[in-house]
This record gives C-alpha cells, sequence and structure tokens, in this order.
C-alpha cells in the first residue's frame, strides 16, 4: 500500500467538476436549462453530485482503488503475510522502476499516441549508467546524469521521426524498440553483465531507507500540511475573487483521507526499515508531474492536444515542439526507471528492459485510468496501476504460483480494466459526457 | 439605410486567388463598417471559405488589396489577422472535448500567475465575459464534451471575443443547429453588432440572414454577384444572385447599382 493511494482519488479530475457553480441554483430559474442538475450547496449536494457521476459512468479512479482493495483482501486470505510490514515494503520499492517508465507513458498517451521503445531505453539507460561508472570509472552522479540526459535525447530523437516527419509514432517506436535494444547488448560487450556497486548511488537508491521514524511520519506530516494549506488558500483566493469554492467540510474530508493513508503507510514502514528512498523519489517526481501537467501552461497544451490537434494548432499551440518534448519526457522517465530496475538486482545485464517490462508500464497506466484514446489521465494512474500490477505479482510469489500464470493473470486484469474502461465511456455517452 | 461609418473597418478591394489551375476568387470587393453585420452568402464552392480564409491570412492573397482602417495591409498567416484584430469562428469549431469551458477560452493565452496557471482569474474573466454576452452555461467547469452543439458555438464565439476584435467572421454558425440554439446564436450575433464589433458572417440559411444581416454580399464562382440592403431587397432577389438565375448583363447592372447605393 503506499502513501498517497487514497490522496490520489481525493482529487480526481471528476471530483474536481465537483467545485461547480453553487451560485447557479439561483439563477438557475432563469439563466440554466432546468433539465441540468444543478448541485445543492454544501455535503449533501456532494453526495448528491457522487451518486449521479457514478451513474453517468464517471468512474475516475474508483475501479482501480475497489481492485486493489480486492487484491489486498484475497491475498491476504490466502497468506497473511501479504499485509506484513515487509511485503508492503517491497512492493513499494519494486514498483518504482515499472511505475517511473509509466509515468513517462502517461504522457505519451495524454496526446493519444503510444511509446514502445520504453522497455530498450531503460535497458540501455541502465548500460550506459553502468558502463561509465564501472568500465570507465565515471563518478556515478555524472554515469546517472548522463544516462537520464541520453534517455532525455533518445525519446527527443523518436518525437523528431514522429512529430517533424510524420512517420506514425508506433512504428517509430517500434524500431527504437529494437534498435536500442541491439543498442544496449552491444554498449554491455561480450560479457554480458556488469554489476554495480552495491554502496553507489545507483545501488542505494533502492536499498536505502530512512531508518529514523521521525522521517516517515515527518513526510506524512509535511504532505498533509502542504495539502490542506494550498487547498485552504486557494479557496480563500477563490472566495475573494467571487467564484464557487468547495466547502471546508470538503477540504476537511479531503486532508483527513490523506492523513490517514499518509500516516498508516508511515507506520508501516516503520515496522520494518523504515522509509523507503525509492518511494520518496516516485512520490516527489509524480507530485512534480501533476504538477506540470495541471497547474502550467505546458501541461494545458499537453491536454489540448490530446483533445483535438486542430483546435490546438489554431489556438497558437506550438504542435510540433510539444510532441517532441513529450516524447523526451517518455525517453527521460524510462531511463530513470531502467535506473531504479539496475538498482534493485545491483547490476545491468542483457535481460534489462525485455520481457514483460514493456507490457507492464503501459498496462500500469491504463490500469490507472489513463485514457488510450488521448486527453485524459493524470501521473498518479502510473501509481495505482504500478501498485496493482507489483501488488498481483508479489501476491502470487507467496503463494508459489509459476511465472506462466502470472501473466495470464496480469492479462486478465488488463482486460477487465479496459473492458470496465469502455463500458464506462458507453455510459458516459450516453449520459452526454463523453 | 445601415448608418454608415466613414471608413470601412475591412475592404477588400479586387481581391483575387488562384490555387493551381482554379481561379478561386476574381475581382472580389467586399466592405465592412463597425457595428454592421455582412453576411456572405453564395453557392458551394461560390468562394466564401476562400474568401474568408485570404481575410484570416490562412491563404494569403494573389492579387489585390485588403484595407484595414483605411490603410493597406498585407495578411499572409493568421497571426497578422489575430495581430490586427480579427477573430475568426470556424464551422468545425475547433474547441478540445476533454477540456472545460474555462480553458477551452484561454487555450493558448492562459492567464498566468507567477508562472503557474491562474484559476481563479481565468474562471473569474470567463463568467464575466459570458454574462456581458448573456450566454447560459450551466457550469464553467464542466468539460465541452458535455455541452449542446449551440452552448458550444456560443463557447466558441466568446472565446474570439477575449482579443477584444474589431472584426469577427463566423462561418456557418448556425449550421447543425436547433430552433432555439439557432436564435441564441443569432442573438449573440446582434450582441456583437451592439457592441461595436463589424462581423462577416457566412450561411447558407436566408431566414438568419435575413434576420440579423444588415448587407447580404452574394459570391458566385469566385465574383461579386451584388451586394444588397438586407431591409430592402426579397429573399427572392437573394437566392437569384446566388444561383445565377437571372445572371446576364441586366440583372448584373442592376445589382451593381444595388451595391453602389449601399456604399
Amino acid at each position: 500500500m503506499s502513501i498517497d493511494k487514497t490522496s490520489d482519488v481525493s482529487a480526481t479530475p471528476q471530483n474536481e467538476h465537483l467545485v461547480e457553480n453553487p451560485e447557479a441554483a439561483a439563477q438557475a430559474v432563469t439563466a440554466v436549462d432546468p433539465r441540468l442538475l444543478v448541485r445543492e450547496q454544501g455535503l449533501a449536494g456532494y453526495v448528491g453530485e457522487f451518486k449521479r457521476k457514478i451513474k453517468a459512468g464517471e468512474l475516475g479512479s474508483l475501479p482501480v482503488v475497489l481492485g486493489l482493495i480486492i487484491i489486498c483482501v484475497i491475498f491476504q486470505s490466502l497468506n497473511s503475510e501479504f499485509l506484513s510490514a515487509q511485503n508492503i515494503s517491497d512492493i513499494t520499492v519494486t514498483m518504482v522502476g515499472t511505475g517511473m517508465i509509466s509515468v513517462g507513458i502517461v504522457f505519451v498517451l495524454l496526446l493519444g499516441e503510444i511509446d514502445l521503445s520504453v522497455g530498450s531505453v531503460s535497458g540501455a539507460a541502465s548500460a550506459v549508467a553502468a558502463v561509465l561508472a564501472v568500465n570507465q570509472g565515471w563518478p556515478e552522479w555524472a554515469a546517472v546524469l548522463v544516462a537520464v540526459l541520453a534517455g532525455v535525447a533518445i525519446g527527443a530523437a523518436h518525437g523528431f521521426f514522429f512529430a517533424v516527419l510524420g512517420a506514425p509514432a508506433f512504428a517509430v517506436t517500434l524500431a527504437g524498440l529494437l534498435f536500442w535494444l541491439g543498442f544496449m547488448l552491444k554498449v554491455l560487450g561480450e560479457d554480458g553483465t556488469i554489476n554495480l556497486d552495491s554502496d553507489g548511488l545507483i545501488g542505494k537508491l533502492t536499498t536505502y531507507f530512512f531508518s529514523d521514524i521521525a522521517a516517515a511520519y515527518g513526510l506524512a506530516t509535511v504532505a498533509v500540511a502542504v495539502f490542506f494549506l494550498t487547498s485552504f488558500l486557494d479557496n480563500r483566493r477563490r472566495e475573494a475573487a467571487g467564484v464557487p469554492s468547495r466547502p471546508l467540510s470538503d477540504v476537511l474530508l479531503r486532508t483527513g483521507l490523506l492523513a490517514v493513508v499518509s500516516f498508516a503507510a508511515a507506520f508501516i514502514y516503520n515496522q520494518y526499515k523504515g522509509l523507503p528512498l525509492a518511494t520518496v523519489i516516485f512520490l516527489v517526481f509524480l507530485v512534480a508531474t501533476d504538477f506540470l501537467l495541471r497547474r502550467t501552461a505546458y501541461g494545458r497544451k499537453i491536454f489540448a492536444l490530446g483533445g483535438s490537434v486542430e483546435a490546438s494548432r489554431r489556438a497558437g499551440i506550438n504542435v510540433t515542439a510539444i510532441r517532441i518534448s513529450v516524447f523526451a519526457i517518455s525517453g527521460g522517465f524510462a531511463a530513470i526507471g531502467g535506473l531504479f530496475l539496475a538498482s534493485k538486482i545491483a547490476s545491468a545485464n542483457q535481460s534489462a528492459g525485455t520481457g514483460d517490462l514493456l507490457m507492464n508500464a503501459i498496462a500500469a497506466a491504463v490500469i490507472g485510468g489513463t485514457s488510450l484514446f488521448g486527453g485524459r489521465g493524470r501521473t498518479w494512474n502510473a501509481l495505482l496501476g504500478v501498485l496493482v500490477i507489483v501488488s498481483i505479482q508479489y501476491g502470487l510469489q507467496l503463494q508459489s504460483i509459476a511465472e506462466p500464470v502470472k501473466y495470464m493473470i496480469t492479462a486478465a486484469v488488463l482486460l477487465t480494466t479496459v473492458v470496465i474502461d469502455s463500458i464506462t465511456r458507453r455510459t458516459q455517452k450516453t449520459a452526454g459526457r463523453a | 439605410m445601415v448608418h454608415v461609418s466613414a471608413t470601412p473597418v475591412l475592404a477588400l478591394r479586387g481581391v483575387s486567388k488562384r490555387f493551381g489551375a482554379v481561379q478561386a476568387l476574381t475581382d472580389v470587393e467586399l466592405e465592412v463598417h463597425a457595428g454592421e453585420v455582412v453576411a456572405l452568402v453564395g453557392d458551394n464552392g461560390a468562394g466564401k471559405s476562400t474568401l474568408v480564409k485570404t481575410i484570416a491570412g490562412v491563404h494569403p492573397i494573389d492579387d489585390g488589396v485588403i484595407e484595414w482602417e483605411g490603410r493597406p495591409v498585407t495578411i499572409s498567416k493568421p497571426h497578422d489577422a489575430q495581430n490586427l484584430g480579427i477573430a475568426t469562428v470556424y464551422q468545425d469549431l475547433a474547441l478540445c472535448d476533454n477540456i472545460d469551458v474555462v480553458g477551452n477560452l484561454f487555450l493558448g493565452r492562459e492567464i498566468k500567475r507567477r508562472g503557474i496557471l491562474d484559476e481563479v482569474e481565468m474562471e473569474r474573466r470567463a463568467r464575466e465575459l459570458l454574462k456581458t454576452l448573456s450566454i447560459r452555461i450551466p457550469s464553467v467547469r464542466i468539460p465541452i464534451a458535455s455541452l449542446s452543439g449551440g452552448q458550444r458555438q456560443t463557447v466558441a464565439i466568446a472565446r474570439s471575443m477575449l482579443g477584444e476584435p474589431k472584426l469577427v467572421i463566423l462561418d456557418e454558425p448556425t449550421a447543425a443547429l436547433g430552433v432555439e440554439q439557432t436564435a441564441q446564436v443569432l442573438d449573440l450575433v446582434e450582441r456583437l453588432r451592439e457592441r461595436g464589433h463589424a462581423v462577416i458572417l457566412i450561411s447558407h440559411n436566408m431566414a438568419d440572414v435575413k434576420a440579423v444581416a444588415d448587407k447580404v454580399a452574394v459570391l458566385r464562382l469566385g465574383r461579386n454577384n451584388g451586394v444588397f440592403e438586407v431591409k430592402t431587397t426579397s429573399q427572392e432577389e437573394i437566392i437569384a444572385a446566388i444561383t445565377g438565375a437571372t445572371d446576364n448583363a441586366v440583372t448584373r447592372r442592376a445589382a451593381r447599382t444595388t451595391g453602389e447605393v449601399s456604399q
């Protein structure tokens, strides 16, 4: 379980539409089409609105959260080890590699495109970092920096072929998948495996824990305080400007939910080795990318491109530049994810970035609730999705179920998610909200 | 008779446009004054869209002069037109379905506060704008996908008003709209005129043209085929000019004289 599972739910875009026009009720008589449902003020209004949204098929992250709870209940009943502090800590550290890659995938999916090269790029980046740090004797921070920049450059190159030359992203990144796999094998050379210093920077990424119990509780406190203050101040500004704001009870409810989840996670981490560094870095990236997507003009442009390319172009958005930058971001996150994956096994080897990594990264974004058709999704989706996938893997491992069955079960989960997505989209269409 | 201000906001003098072997526009003349709605009508392929695109800067003109407030100007790209104060609302709306009303209104010109999107200020201005234009939207925070066709059209028009343009070009704003929604859009066009904007309205619907336009400029096969005063012209005459049913030297002459009277 992760710190922010529920905090995400409390701030999904669907809920943001709850910031609707309370005054409209007064104007409704004259100004608003009477058939439109206008939310009542106060908490009762939220409950009503929530029920209506569920009926209209606006589920947001609800299915995946429910799915996660079901997964936990099933595996816990099969083996009480599943929800142990150690297992939860392991899950949340292991998920970071795939999760980082999945964050990049969310960006690309928001454009309505796909990046199939992320697995190979992550492997190539880890190989570059290992060769520079171990074989060439570079300081590890420099090797890490070069690896991440290489990922960004590789992504930008894919973006160039797609955005400037007009080749389909699917085909370009499929070529990238093969090319960077070959590149990685070439870089690794004949031995095929380079062992990393487990006490070095890369090694520490997944092995370092803040063992002081104050660290986990401190982070939880900071998260809750920052969330409350930003919501509260935003509300104050809204009131001052005379635009609708959330009722204070709503802000308190959300803050309360976040507090419960954060402190529960902190408590669990402190039962084992403490707060894992990997999880902290992942959360920082999630907060940063979420901010980038939803609070900056750049993020707004990405959503606009996912909605309508023509409309974006007419609004003066530089379509080519945004597309290239998004693929660069995807490449960058693939490289970061590759470093975490290499850190987990303390080596860069020939199988890095292959197997089910690519599929898991894409599946995580989709399971988390990112639309395959562009324009809808959040980077927090990557966290929820990857939690589901890694939880299933760990749960099955505890039952010592073999690899083939793992694949099949993960596939079933992915299929279920996509089916739920299509059904809800159909409901949304009939409810006029697609 | 339309109240005629001294210089037209926009005047086209002998504008021509060719695409390869096709002469899309030949010596087209058009004048639009502030506070005036000019309907641009013509059959399919008459050159309405091409004419609008030359004004909007999508297709630069080959020959002729475009005058803006009495001065000759060059409009070679959409940006030039926007800088002059020309806003174009295209038929296919150009809105993003997945973004809410506020986001769409400010798309490409977001208001920022310390580098961050200022949602509060944008929402406040959006409400203010919609209120001035008496546009009825259930909430400014719902995605465009949730709105009806008429509401989307009014949002698209409202969006063009954000830059305080002097000339608004509406490309078939009432196509595919219901009765009530058409009335809403026509009301909005009238409000634009009251606020002193010059409006060019492309339409196939004679009832709409008669309802809101002051003048009707007819295009036929890429040429002017008369400019009519709406109040003094019957629908049949306009339709005749559009279809060319009475297209001969006499009617052309008559149409020319009518056009000159209206200047």
